[in-house]
């Protein structure tokens, strides 16, 4: 398979990638883009689609279409003309909102939740039976939700059936419509106790499509996703996209079934994260969403902060956050009225971008914010199976409150990838860096990168057929590299000396409260020994040394002091300082005066 | 490169607007292809399924639910009560008797053998769609809706809250950038739709609402006057469903501004006319805006005004970003390469002409496209 064609349907826009076999390695050709076709006045995903394809059509010379041009071209043999192969993602009219039921909340709810995630849906709720809610109060949720599909799960096999039997009457009685496609059945996925499949069936089977597949759950000790996770993506097919304009033409077309947009970024990391044997951190800033994609210990998870986004839940950031967390990270005094105007004008005007330095620090504080929130709540999914120990009756662990610990390890972390616009296209590279740094903080040696045109999509869905094409495309022309921290973990007064590090031909000593850039291009490595402060840890224990090497990029080599936790002085003066003091030492912003104040509305 | 500027709010005189009124369930249309309907007119309607509770049988008469069919007094499907007897059991001597009876009156749906459930419904609720818009019926969907048309005058804002009413068009200040004062509204903007100026305070939505105004339309609001008038703040631009007295229109954004020139003189000129409002805004794909329909009688036409979609020399934009955030002007050069501006982000520009004579460097993402002002 030497050409491959593949597109993303996301909401506003369709992206198209062309990937060719040059000598012995898979690169990416051209791409191209045009807007989304899914509302009217077109109403049709395809027109969209032909249009992306035709850009790379006309960039590269080469026809992809057939002569009609209504069609993508598919060749037999190596004719000039066509590709080999078709693939798309669809994120397309508001994704895959899915809603997930189980007994426990912690337990079999959360991985229900952990297994419509990582299909790549938005979780709009998971109802327990210990939820705290009253049974009325969830029938009412269930109704008026309208989601595109249901997950229900519960019961460890030979457990408790009556609780499942419970949920089951309550989706019954809650009556479910699916959002898209008036008149329609609500696909409901069963995937909990095989004991209780007879009674789920009798209860559900003739108001709702009902799925029956393994339990994801079966033990305690085991979360089985991967047959719920299939079964979303196939009824993702059938049911929702099929519901979408146009949606039937553009399966026809491609060569493997349509996938959710963040699924297939999932199965990319999970992919690049197996090879490399790495632990890593994704993460996608939108307009309206975040997504965090992690592997830590070879488990992999994705959560989705449905509202915590740049553009029209840009305002919701400010809600969650506070105003005060945001005006933290601007080295400049603005009236809190005017940062409240500026944020929700950009709400609802989200296509404008940032014409001054000042609104593009504004814009910057606020990704920040989205960032460390959305990473907060993908540790409190991302953790480890609960319950585990304690071989009991399920139904004794309605009360458990007991928390299984994150799996989130920022000291393991090796490998930061950002993509969404504010980061994959922050004016300088440094900038990116330092958002993913401030919010992130990572422990220890973590390289940094972004993904350069938000291809991730595209390369996943084509990683399980093709995954050398995928990681080559990926590695070589998907990522750019900005380099590597080393940030010691525990905090000192200023001043004080926190790291010495030694390399061929020189050394770093690094004090508390400060940070440093060493540049060290792409592709070139710095072979390192950290000599730790006492109660300082890079990667090793409080206090010992390692020896690393670091490999360079865009920005180079980060040498981060400011503490983990990151120190900022309470003084809103002398952070202030502290901040220019930073944005300087990185060189991450063109010099402007300090005395600046923001004004207007 | 898709369009690297935003096509501006629709304000036009005369358009043809096309409303589709779905049912949120399948139900019964009401009115023919071609019928003329008024804004309060029912077009369709619907049996939303009654509210359903439950109710544990086994766990209040002290049954395993296994037992519990055998101790109802009512079958599945049978209509029930409010206080009827649904069960009941004969306790030891006497002693221990329970009695279980209905909460509402409705219908019993389901009995569990595994729960030992009780499955309750209450009867159906209708749900009324009305036709929104004084017009024609197009198109009908079967079981569904139908698609209303109207001409007239359109009118989109830019940020809205509350949902769906109608009302006579009063213009409450003589000049698009004067602020909505307390004074401005009195007891004769009962039932109307009234238009303000630059900004709308706090203050002056409660003395609408005491008033019993139907929706008010400004340039401006601050954030905060918002928050406290809807009771929290909105973090995702996502409303409509509010549940406040009157629907508020904003037509340039958050802070204090002038409305549009041309949106003020528009509404100014059909004052007097019925207007139906929207609030609902919805700012991601497939955006929603907020809007005022004011039907035109006799003037219907078929053509519909295109709204200037391309950006050239001489265009009226409004700037909707700082440092120039609510200007208008009009564009004097269109550059094709890409231009660094002071972010050092590298984009496509466009030069403006302010009215204070100044031409200054905007990136087109920062603009929008007025038809005429």
């Amino acid at each position: 398979m030497d050409r491959i064609l593949a597109t993303d349907c996301g909401s506003t826009t369709t992206k198209a990638i062309l990937i060719e076999k040059v000598g012995d390695e898979y690169r990416l050709i051209a791409r191209g883009e045009a807007p989304t076709t899914v509302e009217a006045p077109f109403e049709d995903v395809t027109v969209g689609v032909l249009n992306a394809v035709r850009e790379v059509q006309e960039l590269t010379g080469r026809r992809l279409l057939q002569e009609d041009g209504e069609k993508i071209l598919i060749r037999e043999g190596n004719e000039e003309s066509g590709v080999d192969a078709y693939f798309s993602t669809s994120s397309a009219g508001g994704g895959l909102q899915m809603m997930v039921a189980g007994v426990v909340r912690t337990m079999t709810a959360e991985s229900a939740q952990r297994a419509a995630l990582g299909a790549g849906a938005i979780v709009v709720d998971a109802i327990s039976i210990d939820d705290g809610r009253l049974p009325y109060q969830k029938i009412e949720r269930i109704r008026t939700v309208r989601p595109d599909m249901l997950l229900l799960s519960g019961g460890v096999d030979g457990g408790t059936v009556s609780h499942v039997v419970e949920l089951a009457e309550l989706i019954r009685a809650a009556d479910p419509k699916p959002r898209l496609g008036i008149g329609y059945r609500l696909p409901v996925i069963f995937a909990g106790n095989v004991g209780a499949r007879r009674h789920v069936e009798e209860v559900l089977g003739d108001v709702v499509d009902l799925r029956i597949v393994d339990n994801l759950r079966p033990t305690l000790d085991k979360e089985v996703l991967g047959p719920a996770r299939e079964e979303i993506h196939d009824l993702f097919m059938e049911h929702v996209m099929a519901q979408a304009p146009g949606y039937h033409k553009l399966m026809e077309w491609t060569s493997a079934p349509i996938m959710p947009t963040p699924g297939a970024v999932g199965l990319l990391m999970e992919t690049v994260a197996r090879q490399r044997g790495l632990s890593l951190l994704g993460v996608d800033i939108g307009g309206a969403t975040t997504d965090v994609f992690s592997v830590f210990r070879g488990t992999f998870n994705r959560t989705v902060s449905a509202n915590l986004g740049m553009s029209y839940s840009m305002a919701n950031v400010l809600l969650e956050a506070g105003l005060a967390q945001i005006e933290r990270w601007l080295p400049f005094e603005v009236p809190p009225a005017v940062l409240r105007n500026r944020i929700r004008n950009k709400m609802i005007r989200p296509t404008s971008i940032p014409q001054t330095l000042e609104d593009l620090m504004v814009e910057q504080a606020v990704a920040r914010e989205a960032l460390r929130l959305a990473l907060e709540h993908h540790k409190s999914l991302a953790v480890e199976l609960k319950g585990v120990q304690r071989q009991q009756e399920l139904s004794a662990f309605l009360d458990y409150e007991g928390s299984g610990s994150t799996l989130v390890n920022l000291m393991d972390l090796n490998l930061i990838i950002g993509s969404g616009g504010t980061l994959s296209h922050a004016p300088r590279r440094v900038q990116a860096a330092l958002m993913m740094l401030d919010a992130f903080q990572p422990e220890g040696v973590t390289e940094l990168a972004v993904d350069s045109i938000f291809m991730m999509p595209q390369l996943g869905v084509l990683s399980p057929l093709q995954e050398e094409a995928a990681t080559q495309v990926f590695e070589r022309d998907c990522l750019i590299r900005l380099g590597t921290v080393v940030a010691p973990k525990g905090t000192a007064q200023p001043g004080e000396a926190i790291l010495h590090a030694r390399y061929p031909g020189g050394s770093v000593e690094l004090k508390a409260g400060e940070i440093l850039r060493m540049p060290v291009g792409e592709g070139k490595e710095l072979s390192v020994e950290l000599r730790p402060a006492r109660g300082f840890d890079v990667g090793s224990g409080p206090g010992k040394a390692r020896e690393v090497t670091l490999t360079g990029g865009a920005v180079g080599i980060l040498w981060d002091g400011r503490g983990r936790p990151l120190q900022l002085p309470a003084d809103p003066r002398l952070r202030r300082e502290s901040l220019w003091r930073w944005f300087e030492a990185l060189d991450a912003y063109p010099s402007m005066p300090r005395t600046v104040a923001a004004g207007g509305s | 490169m898709a369009t690297a500027y935003t096509p501006g709010l629709l304000v036009s005189e005369n358009i043809t607007v096309r409303k589709v009124r779905r049912l949120p369930i399948q139900g019964e249309v009401l009115v023919q292809e071609g019928q003329e309907v008024a804004p309060q007119d029912v077009v369709a309607r619907a049996l939303l399924p009654g509210k359903p509770h439950t109710l544990n049988a086994a766990n209040k008469m002290a049954l395993m639910p296994e037992d519990v069919p055998s101790h109802l007094l009512v079958r599945e499907g049978d209509e029930v009560e409010e206080g009827q007897l649904l069960a009941a059991t004969k306790g030891i001597f006497g002693f221990g008797k329970k009695e279980l009876r209905s909460p509402i009156s409705g219908k019993l749906e389901m009995v569990s053998r595994v729960t030992g459930q009780l499955t309750l419904r209450e009867k159906p609720v209708p749900v009324e769609l009305t036709a929104y818009l004084r017009g024609k019926v197009v198109e009908i969907l079967p079981q569904e809706g139908v698609v209303v048309e109207t001409s007239g005058a359109f009118v989109q804002g830019i940020f809205g809250v509350g949902g769906e009413r109608v009302g006579t068009l009063a213009m409450a200040v003589a000049s698009p950038d004067e602020p909505l004062e307390e004074s401005h509204i009195g007891p004769q903007h009962r039932a109307k739709v009234v238009v303000g100026g630059s900004l709308v305070s706090l203050g002056v939505l409660r003395k609408a609402a005491e008033m019993g105004v139907q929706a008010l339309v400004a340039g401006g609001i601050w954030d905060t006057d918002l928050a406290d008038f809807i009771g929290y703040e909105i973090g995702v631009a996502i409303t409509g469903q509010e549940d406040i007295p009157l629907t508020l229109i904003i037509t340039e954004g958050f802070g204090p501004m002038a409305m549009a020139h041309r949106t003020f003189r528009l509404l100014q000129s059909l004052e007097g006319r019925e207007a139906a409002v929207n609030g609902a805004t919805q700012v991601r794909a497939g955006v929603l805006r907020p809007e005022l329909v004011i039907p035109v009688e006799g003037e219907r036409q078929s053509q519909e005004e295109s709204l200037a979609t391309s950006l050239e020399v001489g265009t009226p934009v409004r700037l909707i970003r700082e440092p120039y955030f609510g200007l208008l002007g009009v564009v004097t050069a269109l550059p094709p390469d890409l231009q660094t501006i002071e972010t050092e982000a590298r984009v496509r520009v466009a030069k403006v002409r302010l009215p204070s004579g100044e031409e200054v460097w905007v990136p087109r993402a920062n603009m929008e496209l007025l038809a005429g002002d």
